[in-house]
């Protein structure tokens, strides 16, 4: 067996092999944080031109011009897809699960490190397709993130319905190829590198969150892929899949049969499971920033496990509560209701566990605490609307209106951001060597957490009155009219919003060359990266294999010379 | 609630105890220098292996699935204003199907042999490394070959069978079961043509003078991933043959 002197082994030295394709996974992770970052901000962009929009229809925008009603609807489509598919599946666990996961298991690397890198270049070029969407004839896909058809799988059922659909399914298919890729490598590499002494349950939350999220990658992605081929298909060798007899301009369409229904169910089978690929590793970064800065251990730590294992489990057996409205059996809606509702049960466990953990803590009220914080109040706000939705009698009126907007952009995607921003600064020091500015970081955190909730929370009102989703203009309908005020007050928060966001960008990049430098335990944390350097080696930890002797979160420990014990330090830990 | 976890002596940790197997700290993609330990890698290998099957059996079970709801859907005919079932029969080469499916089970038989001696060849390699010590010509009977051999004869033979199908005047459009016949055997084929490739990368590493070893994980990855191909067909051909 190789010892600790032979296992060290060097860095390539090119630029290419060492920045470009590099093998090193924490090269990739950095590679996959800045393509969600670049993709964060196109997504961003969109938003703001949609809310320009909804306020002002006849606006024209300097070197983009008027937004037409089918501009409306191809910027919503490719808003929700670049942020489902590009930022919130890429960078929790393609950017930080990359980084993190096999140093705080104690490897050197992901199990198959070609197969990581060409993962990331998958994704790349996943991006780069739909990015050309935009600019091919016809423009970007007007049929939604959700792709239904038939809309989806006529050609000429409208602008962008064409070769920019056509490039979109593409894209969704080269991604889902780069996640099933990226999935095999987190699964395995979780089982079968871990340090000796790592346990499955000394794993930090962090590591099972990623871990059973490539387990809800590896069994979801396929099936979108496969749905994806079909509807290809539909639209290019003139199959009946998903389109029946239909008619589009007076012309009867060659295609008869097929149920836009199947579509739905494929695509959503695939779908639930990916509000928790988005949520989960959030889930995981939040309780280790919440125990770190609490400085006491994770309340109920198998708890949280199983929780999150049920979660994942339960996400797959859900699909069709997002088909209340498709005419299904009140049988089968009535089951789809209760087992969602279930959900509940693991979710609510999570959070008072997080509550559990910060009472009668001596918090350290610092920027990723007070990510992680927000995180939980995010997952609660989001998460309490789901049970209306869940009711299929309620979700009759609620559907297809703002309050699903507003629902799944607090759960499903700022909380998700959340958990970004609070893994960004909290891990900020280790990937970079440097510290972020504090103050900088609070403001950030203050204006987002404010300002999404100004943004989110009013569509949930918009929605009861009856405010529709994915219409371009207010105006014409009288009672829609009325609701304009709200849609106002929401552009400005969110103009005030993304401009907030330019302070992140700003503290992010200032500080990766001029913050103060960091030490190896910045944060005074127990997990096996605060035991490496910073940034950490080549191969991790430095030709030394780390052992590891207790559970992730030993802190406050009755004793001990400092109030925490890393997971490698040898020194027995009493009951506490 | 603490989460204290007792200091176990380190010597009784169970799985997941082990320690991580080093080969190329960082991923550099290079041997490393301490060595890189072949049996660690391929269970890890055969775990990756596994996921794959996972991926593969989930992209085949939601074909079946749409398969048997699209064969049950009525739709509309513009004719009789009627609700008419337009899933049609469509008339597979079933002979020349059989034979393929004979081809493909027959490989399986020697992608195993090609397993079994190149095992054999790894477990020998630090004997036969003894000067002096001379094993005979043992295990160069060329089962790799003759298996890619008959991998690309099964190809070529889905591809004859496609020929028939358009011959007998069904296209892809014809109708949706002709649609699934040949969604299923094409998804199928690419799957067995990702293997092949992979055969041949194993086949010609022994002329790379890759190690054995390393030659040994890539054949026995391929031959399990083979089984499950020929598996996978036979529950294709099945489907096909008895869901009409």
């Amino acid at each position: 067996m190789a010892t600790a002197a032979t296992i060290h082994s060097h860095a390539p030295q090119g630029f290419i092999r060492k920045y470009i394709f590099s093998l090193d996974h924490k090269v990739i992770g950095i590679q996959y944080f800045f393509l969600a970052l670049t993709a964060v901000w196109v997504g961003m962009f969109l938003s703001l031109l949609m809310r320009i929009h909804l306020l002002w229809p006849s606006a024209v925008i300097p070197l983009f011009g008027e937004i037409k009603p089918e501009t409306y609807l191809s910027l919503l489509t490719m808003h929700g897809t670049i942020m489902v598919f590009f930022v919130l599946t890429t960078a929790p666990q393609g950017g930080f699960g990359n980084y993190f996961l096999p140093i705080q298991i104690g490897a050197p690397d992901m199990a198959f490190p070609v197969l990581n890198m060409l993962s990331f270049w998958t994704t790349f070029v996943a991006f780069m397709v739909m990015l050309a969407a935009f600019f091919v004839t016809g423009g970007a896909p007007l049929h939604g993130w959700t792709g239904y058809p038939p809309l989806s799988a006529v050609q000429s059922a409208g602008p962008g319905e064409g070769l920019g659909a056509d490039l979109w399914i593409t894209s969704i298919a080269i991604f889902c190829i780069a996640s099933l890729m990226g999935a095999l490598n987190f699964i395995t590499t979780t089982l079968d590198l871990r340090a000796k002494g790592m346990t499955l349950m000394r794993m930090p939350l962090t590591v099972w969150s990623w871990f059973i999220t490539a387990i809800l990658g590896l069994l979801a992605f396929g099936v979108l892929l496969s749905a994806g081929i079909l509807l290809l298909m539909d639209r290019n060798l003139g199959t009946s899949f998903y389109v029946p007899l239909v008619v589009v301009n007076g012309q009867i369409m060659g295609h008869k049969g097929g149920s836009p229904l199947l579509w739905q169910h494929l695509f959503w089978f695939f779908g639930h499971p990916e509000v928790y690929i988005a949520i989960l590793p959030g889930m995981g970064v939040a309780s280790q920033v919440l125990s770190t800065f609490s400085r006491k251990p994770i309340f109920g730590y198998k708890a949280m496990v199983y929780a999150m294992l049920s979660i994942g489990f339960l996400g797959f057996m859900v699909w069709g509560h997002h088909m209340f409205m498709s005419g299904m059996s009140p049988y089968s809606a009535f089951a789809f209701s209760i087992l969602t509702m279930c959900i509940g049960v693991p979710s609510a466990i999570k959070t008072f566990n997080w509550l559990g953990t910060m009472y009668k803590a001596r918090i350290r009220f610092q920027t990723p605490m007070l990510y992680a914080i927000g995180f939980v109040s995010l997952f609660v706000s989001g998460g309490l609307s789901g049970p209306f939705l869940a009711q299929p009698v309620l979700d009759i009126q609620l559907h297809d209106t703002y309050f699903v907007v507003g629902h799944f952009h607090l759960i499903m995607g700022v909380a998700a951001i959340f958990g970004m921003f609070a893994a960004t600064y909290y891990w900020f020091p280790k990937m970079f060597g440097r510290m972020m500015n504090e103050t900088w970081g609070r403001i950030h955190f203050f204006l987002t957490l404010a300002g999404t909730y100004a943004i989110f929370m009013p569509m949930h009102y918009l929605g009861m009155a009856g405010g529709t989703r994915r219409y371009s203009d207010y105006r014409e309908v009288k009672y829609l009219a009325t609701l304009i005020p709200l849609h106002q007050f929401m552009t400005y928060a969110a103009i005030i919003t993304i401009a907030a966001q330019f302070i992140f960008m700003v503290n992010l990049f200032w500080s990766m060359f001029k913050g103060p430098k960091a030490s190896d335990n910045p944060w005074e944390a127990t997990t096996l990266e605060w035991t490496t350097a910073t940034p950490p080696p080549h191969d991790n930890f430095g030709g030394v294999t780390p052992v590891v002797h207790h559970g992730p979160y030993e802190y406050g420990v009755p004793g001990a010379a400092k109030d925490y014990v890393m997971q490698t330090d040898p020194v027995s830990v009493p009951a506490h | 609630m603490a989460t204290y976890t007792p200091s176990t002596p380190i010597s009784q940790l169970g799985r997941g105890g082990d320690p991580p197997v080093r080969t190329s700290g960082g991923g550099d993609g290079g041997s490393g220098n301490g060595g890189p330990n072949y049996g660690a890698r391929l269970r890890r290998a055969r775990l990756g292996l596994a996921c794959a099957i996972a991926t593969v059996s989930m992209i085949f079970i939601s074909l079946t699935s749409a398969y048997i709801v699209r064969q049950g859907l009525p739709t509309f005919d513009n004719a009789s204003s009627s609700y008419v079932h337009d899933w049609g029969v469509v008339n597979l080469p079933w002979l020349l199907l059989g034979i393929n499916t004979l081809i493909l089970l027959f490989s399986s038989f020697t992608m195993e042999g090609a397993r079994r001696q190149i095992t054999r060849q790894a477990a020998l390699a630090p004997v036969k490394s003894i000067p002096g010590v001379s094993l005979g010509n043992e295990g160069s009977f060329p089962w790799l070959w003759i298996t890619v051999f008959l991998g690309l004869g099964f190809l070529a033979g889905q591809w004859m069978a496609w020929s028939e199908l358009r011959r007998r005047g069904f296209f892809v459009d014809t109708n949706p079961s002709s649609s699934f016949a040949y969604l299923l055997t094409a998804t199928h084929a690419v799957h067995l043509a990702g293997g092949v490739i992979a055969l041949l990368w194993a086949a010609i590493a022994s002329r790379l003078h890759k190690p054995i070893e390393e030659r040994r994980i890539v054949v026995d990855i391929s031959a399990w991933y083979w089984h499950f191909m020929a598996f996978l067909w036979l529950y294709v051909f099945a489907l096909l043959g008895f869901a009409r």
